[in-house]
């Protein structure tokens, strides 16, 4: 048995009257890939952006590694090995593709203003570092030969991959994907699994995911986590999901789960 | 020696121009900062130093006399702490609150100068405000205070270039392309932009106390938005927001186009005289369209290719 990594428990959050996220216990043992699913609306992206810390929770803890990490901003959380994805890519634009990931690592004082005037040398130093890692991750992600074009420039499939090398380049530990298979081809959702696959099995990050693409999911995760109004319905394995009259019941209601 | 005094003036405003709109760029096209309110540090640059340098007198409640490096040193060193202030409160908001913040505060301090007349005159303004090396004969003493600016310019050009293209400058153009997804990547996106902000205003109060030095005078019509807020915007988005080099190059090009503009109007008929004001914000405005229709991103525009170094 595996030890949660993520741990959350009771948490809320209301939008006025709305209640988005109610009582809400989730593990996400160390490891794991986990998938996060359930009809539109169950509240799985307001889950997601409270534990990555764009929103405050009304109430609940939260937990990383044993450490309290509720309601900490998402900077403070990324030192902690904590990152996210967003379902639309957002890179920065007006930075090279290659930039967009020399960007993340923050180095020990690198980012300070003063050691861009006083210590120039050792910032070059780590500069070509750096850029090792970085061509190392654009190869893996066949992006090598846009290094140096503008981010807003790719192509949305690029703007996926980039996401996920911004994700290898923070060295994380766990990473929420939320919809990272959306709008994207076969060919190149297979690529993105293998990605997530590699990052699991040979550097032992945790995954929770987001995701529609059920094959994706049967793929990729286990557990599964089934959300639906706010609430955890149930978990297990995709095939276990999958027969729950609940399950069923949540995406298309009670008539067809009786069908069923 | 006309045209050599006419050549200096124009070089040393452009020069002070500079240093200002390399500050917005900074704000602006590095960090994507919305500063509307350049004139507000301008004002507290250019009074702070006059105030520590005048000649006791030169004021209700007198002048200092201090050493010039003293006012300047003064100059930055209140404009800045006024940006972190405004900055404390601002920063964390959506952007479009600093824009308003920065305009109130300079209408605030256009009228703080105007009306505290114990500290800065009035609308007589502060004059005797020492030029260095106004002792010596003409031309030199022009020469010579150009010479200093352009210095001046040239340190602040090569620290902001040293900065933007370093770690720390990735960060704040990360910032300014996607301030969420800067978060996301661990950067502390209000402390950032902060130090950008009070860093930016140091040079806007430090172009302040230059300008005061160079008029031997600093009254409230030099701090009007028009002079000091909008006409540096406009030498910022001509010359290619997000590039030091753009910025330095527009102050120059637009100061020029400015005087120029003024050569024009001075010529005209006595009744349109009265309207020249309005005239030259329209041709400024009018050389602003045309500039932006054949070179969108300025005449020097940011590059974003990086010049990877050897394998």
């Amino acid at each position: 048995m595996s030890v949660a990594l993520l741990e959350v428990r009771g948490l809320a959050r209301s939008f006025g009257g709305l209640r988005a996220v109610q009582d809400v216990d989730l593990d996400v043992a160390e490891g794991s890939i986990t998938g996060l699913i359930g009809p539109n609306g169950a509240g799985k992206s307001t889950l997601f952006n409270l534990i990555a810390g764009a929103l405050v929770p009304s109430a609940g803890r939260i937990r990383l590694a044993g450490e309290d990490i509720t309601g900490l901003p998402p900077h403070a959380l990324f030192r902690r090995g904590l990152v996210r994805t967003f379902q639309i890519p957002r890179p920065f634009q007006r930075l090279t593709v290659a930039e967009n990931l020399l960007v993340v690592p923050p180095g020990e004082g690198e980012e300070r203003l003063l050691a861009a005037w006083l210590a120039r040398g050792r910032l070059a130093r780590r500069e070509a570092a750096l850029r090792r890692r970085v061509d190392e991750v654009l190869r893996t992600l066949s992006l090598t030969p846009v290094a140096d074009q503008p981010a807003g420039e790719l192509s949305g499939g690029q703007k996926k991959l980039l996401e996920l090398g911004r994700v290898m380049m923070a060295e994380a530990r766990l990473v929420l994907l939320d919809e990272i298979g959306a709008g994207v081809n076969r060919t190149l959702l297979a690529e993105l699994a293998g990605h997530i696959e590699r990052l699991n099995r040979a550097h032992g990050v945790t995954f929770l995911v987001i995701e529609h693409d059920m094959d994706l999911i049967a793929r990729l995760c286990d557990p599964v986590v089934v959300m639906a109004e706010g609430r955890i319905l149930t978990q297990g394995t995709m095939a276990e999901v999958r027969a729950d009259p609940r399950v069923i019941e949540a995406y298309l209601g009670a008539k067809a789960a009786h069908a069923a | 020696m006309g045209l050599t005094l006419y050549a200096t003036a124009l070089l040393t405003m452009g020069g002070i121009y500079a240093v200002l709109t390399l500050g917005l760029n900074l704000h602006w096209g590095v960090t994507g900062l919305f500063n509307a309110g350049i004139a507000g540090f301008f004002a507290v640059g250019a009074y702070a130093t006059a105030l520590l340098t005048a000649p006791p007198g030169a004021t209700p409640s007198g002048g200092l006399g201090l050493p010039v490096a003293t006012g300047w040193a003064a100059a930055m060193l209140l404009s800045g702490a006024l940006a972190w202030a405004i900055g404390k409160i601002c920063l964390r908001l959506r952007s479009d609150y600093l824009a308003m913040a920065t305009i109130g505060i300079a209408e605030i301090l256009r009228l703080i100068v105007k009306n505290e007349l114990w500290l800065t005159n009035g609308s007589r303004g502060i004059a005797g405000v020492p030029r260095p090396f106004e002792q010596l004969a003409q031309p030199w003493a022009e020469l010579a205070f150009l010479l200093l600016v352009l210095a001046v310019l040239a340190i602040a050009y090569l620290l902001l270039e040293t900065a933007v293209r370093s770690p720390w400058g990735r960060v704040m153009r990360a910032i300014r392309d996607d301030e969420a997804a800067a978060a996301a990547a661990g950067k502390d996106v209000a402390a950032f932009r902060l130090q950008a902000f009070v860093l930016g205003s140091m040079l806007m109060g430090l172009g302040g106390a230059l300008s005061a030095h160079y008029f031997k005078y600093i009254g409230p019509e030099a701090t009007q938005p028009l002079l000091a807020t909008f006409l540096v915007w406009v030498m910022l988005i001509v010359g290619g927001s997000g590039r030091n080099a753009g910025a330095v190059a527009g102050a120059f090009l637009v100061w020029a186009l400015w005087s120029a503009t003024e050569l024009l109007t001075n010529r005209l008929p006595p009744d349109w005289l009265t309207r020249a004001a309005y005239l030259r914000v329209f041709l400024i405005g009018f050389i602003l369209q045309v500039v932006l229709q054949r070179h969108a991103g300025g005449v020097l525009p940011e590059r974003t290719a990086v010049r990877r170094p050897g394998p």
